[in-house]
């Protein structure tokens, strides 16, 4: 077959969110990949500039459908950093009991997803009934499966009762078995390895140059975990291994990931057992006195960046979030090289994307294509006239009844 | 003429084989989701899905050349049900037999993979070209163990007419004992041919959206799936036909009820497989195929010429 351009996206089965690749394709082989994202541009953080400290809680919540508790917990942080905010004990130990809730089901998703990609529905089945486990817990814990609402400037929003925690102690039980028979599949399964193991390789040095972050660099056997290096919330008193692999491949993302599981449950048992007494919240004032702050959190997919700039009043002037996915796409082009149509699929979905938490777009520079230039409403306007006019649509008549009507 | 024209069109032709196309895909699907901790379909939806695809709008792409792009489903369909006829089911003998149909059903029942790589490649569609590439190029992989492993029973038969070679395993009756490594690599080509897991790849929904059937909609996509149905079912009966020849020959409500059995057992055996794969790439596919499935078919064509030296004369 001669030389063919076909695009995955930005709708494709394989995709659950719109982004697009351009794969150059000589018979099966992938010659060129190229990315291109921005579809899916909110302006959420010139939202957040609009909006008050509080209410931006909420909204950088919704960055992120699956790791919603990472983007808030990381805005909060960096908050309670600026206005220098003593977080009593008890708040941090359950924000970080729901962000390991949040990891297994995050982990437990990405099981499933590989399988998908891979043609292997009945794992996707599978972990997607056992991920109804933790979604149950944390629909209990904090009254919602994915959007908590558990954070606030200063603390928690709800505390957790004796009785709760011995349901999440059950789950835990049930989950950490489920798990057990997942990592024996990932492990014995002849077929899954055969897709998984070999496939989109990124070696060492490669993880580090393009600056891998996640489970994607700790199967590389990139050290690299925030929890550890620069501990926040309850981590500084917890005991965990970080999982490192030397598998390089997606194989080795799916141990990393599955480690990381079984650490997060050990972690769990731990926040039970240690739950300290004392109040959930301190009183945040509303306005935020100026300075600025940085703050990492160790999200499911890697290392979530927020900045957050004040100038002394109720909103903040500047807020801006780095998700794990942007650090992490560049290493997808490296590990496609030589590869078949075949991996496309699941060599993506290794680095466990989230497109939409990426996009931070508002200009897309296509070199040689078109000029950047600044439109004013009025040319705008104009513009969009003469587009349909172009098409053989026109809106003059109705234009005039409009301002008739107007009249 | 009368008798003929009823055999071709009702039973056990067109109507018949739709309709057990239809329960078969409902058992397929129904016991692939229970396997998979699903609740699956009602056992109306096949035909559901049949009535809303024939009462959709057919979309030909512009590109498309219209005729070939018609034509291919009906063809697909015509030659999985001539197929059945040359097929014995529960008598020693088919409907229809003379010496070297056994070549002809595996002929017919190649039709349906070509027509999805012509109704692909003349849908000019990227994603349906490279599926059916993908299509043609397993039937490579597949179709020589399937050949040689059908091979086999014929030889210990020798004859090339299913019907006699019904009769033969009639009167010699555990003889087909010696064939179970041959039905086991059938099993295998035969998940090849009716593209399921682990050997969907010409229609890997993941990497090229449907595959060849990305630009078929309305009633020319209802005719290939009624096709991949019935391919299913003729696919299963061959099967039980070579394989399992046990029980030939009884009263027709008992032997009815036996035929239907041994390709319901076929069927879900086929389901069974395909929940607990995952999908493999081309390229393996056809190391697998070449590797490990040929070499086993030409195992078994060497023990049943051993056989017929040491046993048979």
């Amino acid at each position: 077959m001669h030389k063919v351009i076909i695009p995955v996206g930005p709708q494709h089965p394989a995709l659950k969110e719109p982004e697009n690749f351009m794969i150059t394709l000589s018979g099966e082989k992938i010659l060129k990949f190229s990315a291109r994202l921005g579809y899916n541009h909110r302006g959420i953080e010139k939202a957040c500039e609009e909006r008050t400290y509080i209410q931006d809680v909420y909204l950088t919540e919704r960055i992120c459908g699956i790791c919603s508790h990472s983007h808030s917990t990381c805005f909060v942080q960096a908050v309670e950093e600026i206005a220098a905010l003593e977080v009593p004990k008890r708040a941090l130990y359950i924000r970080t009991l729901v962000a390991e809730l949040e990891r297994v089901h995050s982990h437990l998703l990405w099981l499933g997803v590989a399988g998908h990609e891979v043609g292997f529905d009945t794992l996707l089945m599978y972990t997607w009934r056992d991920r109804e486990v933790v979604m149950d817990i944390l629909a209990m814990l904090t009254g919602n499966r994915v959007n908590y609402g558990i954070n606030t400037i200063g603390g928690v929003r709800r505390d957790i009762t004796p009785e709760q925690s011995k349901e999440v102690a059950k789950a835990t039980n049930t989950l950490e078995e489920r798990t057990k028979y997942y990592i024996q599949i990932a492990t014995k399964e002849t077929t899954l390895i055969k897709r998984l193991s070999g496939v989109g390789v990124l070696s060492h040095d490669d993880a580090i140059r393009l600056g891998a972050v996640g489970p994607t660099a700790r199967a590389s056997s990139v050290d690299r975990d925030v929890r550890r290096d620069d501990p926040y919330a309850a981590y500084g008193e917890l005991k965990f291994k970080v999982i490192t692999d030397n598998h390089n491949d997606v194989y080795g993302r799916t141990l990393v990931r599955m480690g990381e599981l079984m650490e997060s449950y050990s972690m769990i048992r731990q926040l039970l057992k240690n739950m300290p007494e004392g109040p959930i919240a301190v009183k945040a004032p509303r306005k935020i006195p100026a300075g600025e702050a940085v703050s990492r959190y160790e999200a499911p997919r890697g290392e979530d960046v927020h900045y957050v700039k004040s100038n002394g009043s109720e909103k903040p002037e500047r807020v801006k979030v780095r998700a794990p996915t942007l650090a992490n796409i560049q290493t997808v082009a490296k590990m496609l090289e030589d590869r078949q149509l075949a991996d496309l699929p699941i060599v993506i979905a290794a680095i466990d994307p989230c497109f939409s938490c990426t996009d931070r777009l508002t200009v897309i520079k296509e070199a040689g294509v078109r000029k950047n230039k600044v439109m004013s409403w009025e040319d705008l306007h104009d513009y969009s006239i003469g587009w349909y006019r172009e098409r053989g649509i026109d809106f003059a008549g109705l234009n005039k009844k409009l301002t008739r009507m107007l009249k | 003429m009368l008798i003929a024209l009823f055999n071709i069109l009702i039973f056990p032709g067109f109507i018949f084989l739709t309709l057990f196309g239809w329960i078969a895909e409902y058992i397929d699907r129904k016991l692939c989701a229970r396997l998979q901790n699903r609740m699956g379909p009602p056992w109306f939806q096949p035909f559901a899905d049949f009535v809303k695809l024939v009462s959709k709008e057919e979309i030909i792409p512009e590109e498309a050349n219209p005729t070939m792009f018609k034509l291919m489903p009906v063809l697909a369909l015509t030659a999985t049900v001539t197929a059945f006829f040359y097929i014995p089911l529960w008598g020693k003998s088919a409907l229809f037999a003379f010496n070297g149909d056994l070549i002809v059903v595996l002929y017919l029942l190649t039709i349906p993979t070509l027509t999805y790589f012509l109704g692909g490649w003349y849908s000019t569609s990227l994603y349906s070209k490279i599926g059916a590439v993908r299509s043609l190029t397993q039937l490579f992989a597949y179709e020589v163990p399937l050949l040689l492993s059908i091979l086999a029973p014929a030889l210990l038969a020798n004859t090339w007419s299913l019907s006699e070679m019904a009769a033969f395993y009639g009167t010699h009756h555990w003889y087909w004992l010696f064939n179970l490594l041959g039905f086991a690599i059938s099993i295998i080509a035969l998940l090849g041919k009716l593209e399921k897991v682990p050997f969907d790849i010409p229609e890997a929904e993941t990497e090229i959206v449907a595959g060849t059937f990305t630009e078929y909609s309305g009633r020319l996509l209802g005719l290939f799936r009624l096709s991949i149905d019935i391919e299913a079912i003729v696919g299963s009966a061959l099967l039980a036909a070579v394989f399992m020849p046990f029980g030939l020959g009884l009263p027709p409500v008992v032997g009815f009820a036996l035929f239907i059995l041994k390709v319901l057992f076929i069927i879900c055996l086929l389901s069974i497989l395909r929940t607990v794969f995952a999908r493999l790439r081309i390229d393996q596919m056809m190391t697998f195929c070449w590797k490990y499935v040929s070499p086993f078919a030409f195992l078994q064509l060497l023990i049943n010429l051993v056989l017929k030296g040491i046993i048979v004369k």
